[in-house]
């Protein structure tokens, strides 16, 4: 599923995701296919190795093989209705070969012997075809096989188990709360997804995997019709590694004494609905804010998005090399730096970590698209750049003799490529609330939420908005504020940041949408932090005139 | 066999179709073949080819839907999925949107230029081909290429039970390069997207991105603010679709628009920006030829949008056409915005002062109110005096409105193709010279 063809069976535009207009993945299937078991895992194993011994046959030094069944579900409600329930299935084999040295891949989604076999060869000729091109052959770094091993995601709840009637119920209450605070026209979405993922590969892996996610959301607006201006407040939530018990609401997961309830493991959609209702008219009274120098409070609801395009980006080692030069760009963190061993990312508050084993989060899996078992490593120590994240391939370019378990595919029909781990600003060690924080600051603005964002070519200079923007005068909270956005570079605000809550205040936020590559892919990721203070960030006013 | 023919189409629909005891029931059936190659560092990195078909069966008793998909076609397979989708209709909840489905239709023939079947069956080695001249640039100019080269075939057909009956098929070629000197310090770029392979010129376009990379070399930093600007096409389409991609009547008359007026209404036949604007849609056009029906099925026919810069017409669905006592007005699948009868050169000449954009990049909204944006000049930004190009520049970032933009019309050049790096879709687009287009940072990325 990609963000075009969630827009359209949601039939709205929306901001917030990550990207714009990539192919078409899944179609609608009922709700009985959606929960029936897919595939025996002994085929899989037969069908992959019909690839395996088709391609090694046809001059293959090494073949992997994708069987992915992709499952999802939207519950789509327009204040009084249901707009959509959709389930969207897709299911197919992509293989993966070295031949000449040089890849070659293929995709089918008919799944017979001959077939698959006939896969197998177009992939082998493709790489031998493309070899005649190839500068030099592909490396890769030895990887062990498992032999015959499974993963599950740990969820307490599925949520194609729970009955559509369920999703309706709460969607329509949500819609109801945000029109009775004060919005005219509210959306509202359950998105929930399904990856069942097996891999084979000639190194003798037999990989099955079960991965789950969802993502509830709400856009609420409110249009005072005097003077034709309108505002929307998004959800807070944030798409997660789990089930529905992510829809139960729970007192001991909430952050409270802030402006607007703020949620960490469990997400009580109905009382933020409440608060997005109530919300939207502030928005359109708030006071347009005077453009200067202000102390960002940045709460992890947004600062998930500017750790995702300032810090997971650029650190990925494929973008530093030039893989991605034509499309989504280069990295400013060039291999001196890394190598350097003392390139002054940012302030000593700043440790930043990959990690593709946290629990909840979108990018949890026990091994990678490769076959490679994942883990956790520091990206940034201390502020200091020590590492990146890499795949197979890549690997060697940075003295490593096994790759770092990063790569993924959005779908079997996709060559899978280094994609980012979950990348997180770790919670500071000293005691430190957000209403701690703020007592300290004397001019600034508290922004909460995620909305515009964008950033160069090489992830230097970037722009974001939020949903809701406070201002902070002398300590205290003031009113809210408007028309707000935040320019900065990027080793210039993370040298800016003086201090990060504790771990009682970290939250992951996420996307399902990350977008990179040509044919361009999504991938889902997590970005945790607590909320963190940055000085002096140079803020602009956005409102014009037309 | 991915690209189905109208005759196999039609028997299969037919087949399943004859399986319906639903109030309705419609058919849409859709496969693709294809392949790419993506390369970098001079070199490629992936490569591959695909090849699949899917079958979406929707079946609706009253305001109740349901569907479901198949890739199994064989008469059991498809009574099967008819049963299930009229199961799934019957357990869903009522859609009071719903709007029955389409009964026949008259569509125009199709555009001849739409569909190339060596495009779509490209073999590998004429995608390597291409690829390799495009590297032997790269090596001949010592500059690093990134390029994606991809083609690919597909068919579209849908019939429902009220007789409606449509099937169309497409190619599409389509191709970009970044090349970047081995400094790191200049970068260019070019793409280009058509339906016929032989329409694709990967060396011409790969020596277009090595003058802009070379000519980018050493960019000097001026200060942001607001400049007249010349927008090469792969730049203003960017800004560009986002106005036309939001001439939604829904939106506009739900007062949640660039389109709705202060007290209510929109701004349907009004003036928005410049009288030399004109946009309009055209699938008969040989230089981006269209489907002859649209995504919800209804024909496909010539239509404008701007006309002399007054809002002419808004996207109406069915469903909202009919709440409003209004004709449908389905979106269409390409547009085309007139030009003048200038080059980019000569756009360049009448310049005094100014700033030459060959692309922009990581465009996203920052105020729907105003249809504001911000993005990123990228990959070749030069400074103009007096009427020639003085010297490469340090990348911008923008924060501007299309509407704003066509306000500040100065001049337009010929109109042609061009492929957004946003969305991927084309449009017929000319290079456009506006005054007082908004810098509002320095960016030091290359």
């Amino acid at each position: 599923m990609n963000r075009k063809n969630f827009i359209y069976l949601t039939g709205m535009g929306i901001g917030g995701a990550m990207l714009k207009g990539i192919p078409v993945i899944g179609a609608p299937i009922s709700v009985e296919q959606a929960l029936g078991g897919g595939i025996d895992v002994a085929l899989k194993k037969r069908m992959a190795d019909v690839a395996l011994t088709a391609a090694r046959a046809k001059g293959a030094t090494y073949t992997d093989v994708r069987i992915g069944r992709y499952l999802r579900q939207f519950v789509v409600t327009r204040e009084e209705k249901v707009q959509n329930v959709v389930n969207t299935e897709s299911f197919g084999m992509g293989i993966r070969v070295l031949a000449n040295g040089c890849w070659g891949f293929a995709a089918v989604d008919k799944l017979d012997n001959d077939s698959i076999a006939k896969a197998a060869t177009a992939a082998v000729a493709i790489a031998k075809e493309n070899a005649r091109i190839q500068s030099e052959p592909v490396q890769l770094a030895p990887q062990k096989g498992y032999g015959e091993v499974s993963w599950k995601a740990p969820i307490e709840k599925n949520s194609f188990e729970v009955p559509i009637k369920d999703k309706v119920d709460l969607l329509l209450k949500v819609n109801d709360t945000a029109m009775k605070a004060g919005s005219n026209y509210v959306t509202s979405i359950i998105f929930s997804v399904n990856e069942q993922k097996y891999f084979a590969s000639s190194d003798g892996s037999y990989i099955d995997q079960d991965v789950h996610r969802i993502w509830p959301t709400f856009y609420a607006t409110k249009i005072d019709t005097k003077t034709g201006k309108f505002q929307t407040r998004n959800a807070l939530s944030a798409p997660r590694g789990l089930g529905y018990e992510y829809l139960t609401p729970s007192d001991s997961e909430k952050i409270k004494g802030m402006p607007t309830p703020l949620y960490r493991d469990r997400y009580d959609m109905i009382e933020d609905a409440g608060f997005a209702g109530a919300q939207g008219g502030e928005k359109i009274a708030a006071k347009s804010v005077e453009p200067g120098k202000y102390d960002l409070v940045l709460d992890p609801s947004h600062l998930w998005l500017t750790i995702h395009e300032s810090v997971g980006h650029p650190t990925e080692l494929d973008r530093v090399l030039g893989y991605e030069a034509n499309f989504a760009g280069t990295s400013f963190l060039t291999l001196d730096k890394w190598k350097s061993g003392k390139f002054n990312f940012g302030s000593k508050n700043v440790n930043i970590v990959a990690d593709k084993l946290q629990k909840g989060s979108l990018g949890a899996v026990g091994y990678d698209d490769e076959g490679v078992k994942c883990g956790r490593w520091d990206l940034i120590k201390d502020g200091v750049l020590v590492n990146y994240q890499t795949i197979r391939d890549q690997a060697h370019i940075i003295g490593l003799n096994a790759s770092q378990g990063c790569c993924y595919a959005d779908s079997w029909s996709d060559v899978q490529f280094q994609r980012m781990p979950n990348v997180s600003l770790q919670a500071g060690k000293t005691p430190l609330t957000q209403n701690d924080m703020i007592k300290n600051v004397e001019k600034g603005i508290y922004i909460v939420g995620d909305s515009s964002f964008s950033i160069d070519q090489q992830r230097y200079n970037f722009q974001f908005s939020g949903q809701l923007y406070y201002e902070i005068k002398n300590g205290k909270i003031a009113g809210m504020l408007n028309d707000v956005a935040y320019q900065s570079n990027t080793q210039e605000f993370w040298n800016s940041c003086v201090g990060v809550c504790d771990q009682s205040d970290y939250r992951l936020g996420g996307s399902f949408f990350d977008g990179k590559g040509q044919p361009q892919q999504v991938s889902a990721v997590s970005h945790g932090s607590a909320t963190a203070r940055f000085n002096g960030v140079n803020v602009i006013n956005t409102a014009r005139k037309i | 066999m991915a690209i189905f023919s109208q005759e196999e189409a039609q028997a299969l629909m037919k087949k399943a179709l004859s399986f319906s005891k639903a109030d309705e029931c419609e058919i849409s059936f859709s496969g693709s073949i294809g392949g790419n190659i993506r390369y970098a560092r001079n070199s490629v990195s992936t490569s591959g080819s695909v090849s699949q078909t899917q079958m979406v069966i929707a079946s609706a008793f009253g305001k109740k839907q349901g569907t479901v998909t198949l890739n199994e076609y064989d008469d059991a397979s498809l009574e099967k999925a008819v049963r299930k989708s009229e199961e799934l209709a019957q357990l869903a909840p009522e859609n009071p949107e719903f709007m029955n489905y389409l009964d026949p239709q008259t569509y125009d023939p199709l555009n001849p230029k739409l569909y190339d079947a060596k495009t779509g069956d490209m073999p590998p080695k004429i995608r390597t081909d291409m690829v390799a001249q495009s590297l032997q640039v790269a090596k001949d100019n010592n500059l690093t290429a990134a390029g994606f080269l991809q083609n690919q075939g597909a068919f579209s057909s849908t019939m429902n039970s009220h007789g409606l009956f449509n099937y169309n098929k497409s190619s599409d070629i389509n191709f970009s390069i970044t090349l970047r000197t081995a400094d790191g310090k200049g970068s260019g770029y070019a793409s280009r997207d058509f339906e016929d392979y032989n329409d694709m010129d990967t060396l011409k376009l790969t020596k277009i991105a090595a003058q802009k990379a070379t000519g980018s070399v050493t960019a000097r930093a001026i200060e942001p603010g607001k400049y007249t600007v010349i927008l090469e096409p792969s730049a203003g389409i960017v800004l560009l679709e986002q106005l036309y991609g939001g001439l939604d009547a829904r939106s506009a008359d739900e007062g949640r628009s660039f389109l709705s007026k202060k007290g209510g209404g929109t701004k349907l036949g009004e003036q928005l920006v410049d009288p030399r604007v004109n946009i309009y849609s055209d699938p008969m056009d040989p230089r981006l030829p269209t489907s002859n029906y649209t995504g919800d099925g209804q024909p496909a026919v010539k239509r404008s949008w701007i006309e002399k810069g007054v809002v002419k017409n808004l996207f109406y669905s069915r469903y909202w056409a009919k709440k409003k006592g209004v004709p449908e007005v389905p979106y269409p699948g390409g547009f085309i915005m007139d030009g003048g009868d200038q080059s980019l050169e000569d756009l360049i000449k009448g310049t005094e002062k100014g700033i030459l954009v060959t692309r922009l990049w990581y465009i996203r909204p920052v105020d729907p109110q105003t249809l504001l944006y911000t993005g990123l000049t990228r990959d070749g930004t030069f400074y103009i005096e007096n009427g020639q190009i003085k010297f490469p520049v340090k990348n911008f970032r923008f924060n501007e409105s299309p509407v704003i933009m066509l306000n500040n019309l100065e001049a337009l050049g010929k109109t042609e193709r061009a492929v957004s790096g946003e969305s991927f879709q084309s449009a017929l687009i000319p290079p456009m010279k506006i005054r007082d287009f908004t810098f509002s940072s320095l960016s030091d990325a290359v």
